[in-house]
């Protein structure tokens, strides 16, 4: 554990002077996993066995090349593919799917030369914001194990927060990497919508979804960024820009920087001590020498519904492609073609994932096309355009990641709006394609609640400058739970 | 919009889900009240506001046409639940 308090630089400088060796990395993974994991429950899959092979030989290995990411132990959500270890999407229909190839950002993370500890749980295709739509267990908070860790990145938020991992990667469609982080009190970076390729990770609304990561601190945040960032022609939505060195950008001098503080995310329904935190970041932020003011966002109210009709007509046809025939668990004794595609899919979605493959079918049917999906489409134009108009002002908004702390487990099942309502400061921030971070800012009641800073897209650099800044002036990211 | 159990079921068989009638009763009831709830947007009016499918400048994403080896067939197969001669095998589509 104490290892995993280590920034990436000073882990690096140890393996370096042979003060410490990737084995014993792995190794402090592995005892932390099985210390910690009966009560966390973050793992789909484990490979202790080939993390430890890898650690060996990287240690045994003459070259003087060391990737950015050398050696850090790192867990990955289950709905990136990686070739020859079991990738489920926590879904009983990919129960015993073994991929054939590797998504791009594994591929990334290969030459970066991370090791993989194994695969981490989620909301069944990443849609849902507490794991408890995992078909195959409950993660908890390390925090406090009555609550919820968030979601969909919820296993890789935990994992993280319990030291089990030294960083995850997650991915983020409505705020499935910042809500989790912000429960679980780390660092999560959803990057601009393009940067990172989507190669790989199981589509669930692919004009949404994004891959970013799940740390301890802003500096390996830039780190694994960086590793992991950049144009791949296997995705044609894939942004050809060049990709800066973030860690450079990590200056602490956040001087004259403009920040509009998001107004209707500090509103109705925020929980006074979310709130409260809030406007002490604020303080810090201008202790340092930045200035802010209010902004209005004025669409955000109509985000939810705007997100809910356009994220689950894309996840009605993307899902289109489970149908039992070529991977995936197959019905047994089906009639006919046709039966097999409707027991097969039955049998193999969850409660969650049939109600938004309705929902999207709905949407998407003749008849309704324009009352709903084109409509939402239209007003995620000016969803966009409010952030727009608020990056001629300011260089970054902030806001809170979520209106309240994690809730306990059981709270909002059954009441799938309630819980819709939970990512209101981050679907907003999804849907208009902008980067932002989640970073930890104080306790509420024990629970750890999270600062979210936005940026102009693909400027990430202006955003980790800032979170980097906050940091350094707090202590908030060193806090760890009393697990 | 309200939405019946009979839409429901045509849905349902769109979406190639067969549903109990438990899960019929239940998604109508929530269908009706995320519906409701996303009715809102019908409070702006977005004549003539282009719709946003895509927050990136992009349209057609061209490529020459090179050929390139393509994934081996054995590790294609290797997922299906059955498969017969190189090829993924299904029950009869004609009866």
């Amino acid at each position: 554990m104490s290892l995993f308090n280590l920034r990436l630089s000073e882990v690096h400088d140890r393996l370096h002077h042979r003060d410490l060796s990737v084995q014993e990395l792995v190794e402090a993974s592995i005892s932390r996993i099985g210390e910690t994991e009966g009560r966390i429950g973050a793992f789909l899959t484990l490979d202790e066995e080939g993390a430890l092979a890898q650690a060996k030989a990287m240690d045994a290995s003459a070259s003087p090349e060391r990737g950015l990411l050398f050696g850090l132990p790192a867990g990955i959500k289950d709905n990136i593919v990686t070739e020859g270890l079991r990738t489920t999407c926590a879904s009983q229909f990919l129960s015993n799917y073994d991929p054939i190839y590797d998504a791009t950002v594994v591929e990334k993370l290969k030459a970066a030369q991370s090791v993989t500890i194994g695969k981490l749980n989620m909301d069944e295709f990443a849609m849902g914001g507490s794991n408890e739509n995992s078909s195959f267990q409950l993660t908890r908070n390390p925090w406090d194990t009555d609550h919820v860790p968030g979601g969909s990145s919820g296993g890789s938020a935990a994992s993280v927060a319990a030291g089990q991992v030294y960083f995850a990667l997650g991915s983020d469609t409505g705020g499935s990497i910042r809500q989790p982080a912000a429960y679980c009190g780390i660092v999560g970076l959803k990057p601009t919508y393009g940067l990172v390729s989507r190669y790989g990770l199981v589509a669930f609304a692919s004009s949404l979804d994004q891959i970013g990561p799940l740390t301890k601190n802003v500096e390996d945040s830039a780190y694994v960024l960086q590793a992991i960032a950049g144009h791949d022609r296997r995705d044609t939505t894939s942004a050809n820009v060049e990709i800066p060195d973030y860690t450079a950008a990590l200056t602490g001098d956040i001087k004259g920087l403009r920040i509009g503080v998001a107004k209707e995310y500090l509103g109705e329904g925020i929980d006074p001590q979310v709130k409260a935190r809030v406007m002490e970041a604020l303080k810090t932020f201008e202790s340092l020498g930045a200035v802010w003011e209010e902004v209005s966002l004025p669409h955000t109210d109509y985000a939810i519904a705007t997100y809910y009709l356009l994220a689950s007509s894309e996840a009605s046809s993307n899902l289109a492609r489970f149908d039992g025939v070529r991977y995936g668990v197959r019905a047994e004794d089906p009639a006919n073609l046709l039966d097999l595609y409707k027991k097969s899919r039955s049998e193999g979605f969850g409660p969650e994932v049939k109600r938004r493959i309705m929902l999207g079918t709905y949407a998407l049917s003749s008849g309704y096309y324009d009352a709903y999906y084109k409509k939402a489409q239209q007003v995620r134009t000016l969803i966009k355009r409010d952030f727009d108009q608020a990056f001629e002002r300011f260089d970054l908004i902030v806001g809170p990641t979520a209106p309240t702390t994690a809730f306990r487990i059981g709270e909002q099942v059954g009441d799938p709006l309630t819980m819709y309502l939970n990512d209101i400061c981050t679907i907003p921030v999804s849907l208009a394609g902008v980067p932002a971070i989640s970073v930890p800012c104080g306790l509420a009641d024990g629970l750890p609640v999270g600062l979210q800073i936005i940026g102009k897209p693909f400027d990430e650099s202006t955003v980790l400058r800032a979170a980097h800044a906050f940091e350094g002036q707090t202590e908030f990211h060193k806090l760890r739970p009393a697990l | 919009m309200s939405i019946t159990v009979k839409d429901v079921e045509h849905v349902a068989n769109l979406a190639r889900l067969a549903l109990t009638e438990e899960e019929k009763e239940q998604f109508t009831g929530q269908l009706n009240a995320i519906l409701k709830y996303a009715d809102k947007l019908n409070e702006l009016d977005t004549t003539g506001v282009e719709p946003t499918s895509h927050v990136l400048p992009l349209s057609n994403v061209m490529r020459d046409d090179v050929p390139a080896a393509s994934l081996p067939i054995a590790k294609v197969l290797r997922n299906a639940p059955e498969a017969e001669d190189d090829q993924f095998k299904v029950p009869a589509v004609l009866e």
